[in-house]
């Protein structure tokens, strides 16, 4: 069973990796790269189990805690940039 | 089942690097990157290597992408479209040169995990059946890189220190140059980010606790200085990110970070010094202490300590220096 | 007694697995972005909380079974507030919903590319 979950965690990592490169927006290849982090955290957790060396979810542990930082930066740039272009429109 | 899953980790690495090169857009790029640290994360964990993992999980997953983002939004998000033939002729030249030499490299190496390898015959064996009488940690990574080649580690955090200066010299001064327009441009009070600042008070307590962990941990499992100050960085940016500049730069006033840097090395270096004047080689800590396997505690202790300092600074002071360029702070 | 929590256990890392196939579905094959992010924070939410469940009845040791529920909590805080982050920021950047024919729903501001 975690042979099983080991593989279809891998699968949606491919399909994400797909999207990601097919898709032309730019926030569809954020949003692969959060669907990869949270993945990663199970991947690792269950690889961890497999080859049964609990010590690996200290890994997962940092991912779970500080993946979703560079999301929030994701968020204050676009803030910034239409911050920006407010700023500009109201010059003459 | 091991190697199939290093197989597909590898193929995904593969494919992350084709897509990083195809796409234009630099927001696209940074994201794919941080992909990739993800997939070499959990790659170097399927190969056992947990402090390398671990290095990775806390670089690429957080403080990585968020530099690059900073970088991004200081420079503009998209890539100057390619120049004349001549120049990608040489420049694709140079990349097919580089390729293959290291390509040729890698025919002399030896098969991955042959017992005839240079790391396993060289000082390797030594590492591992001594560590455990002189040093006495559970952790041999930890030994070799605090206490065996204690020098090289010294060697990186210096690398780290410069490289801090070095971008805050360079952002401090490209701020003086015409880039009026950036520090005017603020983020309006109309975006109040409730929910994200609920997660992230009891979020942040968290990192900072674990970052502690992983600091004084780092003897008995993965983990260690670098790792620690990476991931304590990561809570403080993560706080200035929601809550704002002048509200980060009162707890951890950018002077202070810039002289805790310089003290980290410092903390290493005099530690070296303290052996030299009891009469041992330069960070040689058996002599620190009566017992020289609990003078080898007590040294890496402490060099991991300053190593976690000046990490930890490093990292705050460069965010600081990145963010008064978008947002004007304090100073 | 073991034999039950073994079939929970498998339970729980069955259908977090399938769970997580839909979410890559959604994915996948939704036409609008806040679909797809749909897709992804609810599916992942349930099928991260099943598969460390269903890792946490495996283990039998104190610690290992500690950290996996701390990464559960962290998980459970970190990745909806992430989702709600992306939506926030593409909404920002003037990204806007479509109907289901697939015209965008509300006028977009002028927005560069």
């Amino acid at each position: 069973m975690l042979t099983l979950t080991v593989i279809v965690i891998l699968g949606v990592m491919l399909v994400a990796l797909l999207r990601a490169y097919t898709s032309p927006n730019v926030f569809d290849r954020i949003l692969a790269a959060n669907l990869f982090g949270t993945k990663t955290v199970l991947l690792i957790a269950t690889i961890s189990y497999l080859l049964g060396s609990p010590a690996y979810l200290d890994i997962a542990l940092a991912y779970a805690l500080i993946n979703f930082i560079s999301v929030i930066g994701v968020l204050r740039l676009t803030e910034l940039r239409n911050a920006r272009r407010d700023q500009e429109a109201e010059k003459p | 089942m091991e190697v199939l899953i290093d197989i597909v980790l590898l193929s995904l690495l593969v494919a992350t690097a084709v897509a990083l090169v195809m796409v234009r857009g630099l927001i696209a790029s940074i994201m794919l990157t941080s992909v990739y640290g993800l997939l070499s994360a959990s790659f170097f964990v399927t190969m056992g290597a947990v402090d390398v993992a671990f290095t990775e999980a806390a670089v690429g997953a957080g403080v990585s992408p968020l530099l690059l983002l900073f970088t991004v939004a200081v420079i503009g998000r998209k890539e100057r479209a390619p120049e004349g033939g001549a120049v990608l002729v040489k420049s694709l030249l140079l990349v097919v040169v580089t390729g293959a030499l290291l390509i040729v490299g890698t025919l002399d190496m030896p098969p991955f995990g042959s017992p005839d390898a240079p790391a396993q015959t060289h000082v390797a064996p030594y590492y591992l059946q001594q560590s455990g009488a002189e040093i006495g940690i559970p952790n041999v990574v930890t030994s070799v890189l605090a206490s065996y080649r204690a020098y090289d580690t010294l060697g990186e955090v210096l690398v780290i220190f410069t490289a801090g200066v070095a971008v805050i010299l360079i952002l401090a001064s490209s701020s003086h140059r015409g880039s009026a327009r950036l520090r005017n441009a603020t983020v309006p009070d109309g975006s109040p980010h409730t929910i994200l600042q609920v997660v992230g008070k009891i979020l942040i307590p968290f990192i900072l606790l674990f970052a502690f962990y992983v600091q004084f941990h780092g003897e008995y499992g993965p983990g260690g200085g670098f790792q620690a100050g990476v991931i304590f960085a990561s809570g403080v940016i993560l706080y200035g990110l929601l809550f704002g500049l002048p509200t980060v730069c009162r707890v951890l006033p950018p002077p202070v970070m810039e002289v805790l840097a310089a003290l980290g090395v410092l903390i290493f270096g005099l530690t070296g010094v303290m052996s030299l004047l009891n009469g041992a080689p330069f960070l040689d800590y058996s002599v620190l202490a009566d017992d020289p396997v609990t003078a080898q505690h007590i040294g890496i202790m402490v060099i991991e300590l300053g190593v976690g300092i000046t990490v930890a600074s490093v990292i705050t002071a460069i965010y600081y220096a990145f963010a008064n360029q978008l947002e004007p702070g304090p100073n | 007694m073991s034999t039950i929590l073994a079939w929970t256990s498998d339970a729980c890392l069955l259908v977090g697995s399938f769970l997580l196939l839909t979410g890559a579905l959604g994915f996948l094959r939704f036409n609008d972005f806040y679909a797809r992010i749909h897709a992804c924070g609810v599916t992942e939410t349930l099928a991260t909380a099943l598969i460390i469940l269903g890792l946490l009845l495996q283990s039998d040791s104190a610690t290992p079974q500690f950290k996996l529920a701390l990464i559960l909590l962290f998980v459970l805080f970190s990745s909806p507030t992430a989702s709600h982050a992306l939506a926030k920021a593409a909404w920002n950047a003037g990204l806007r919903p479509r109907d289901n024919s697939g015209k965008r729903g509300i006028p977009l501001p002028p927005r560069e590319r």
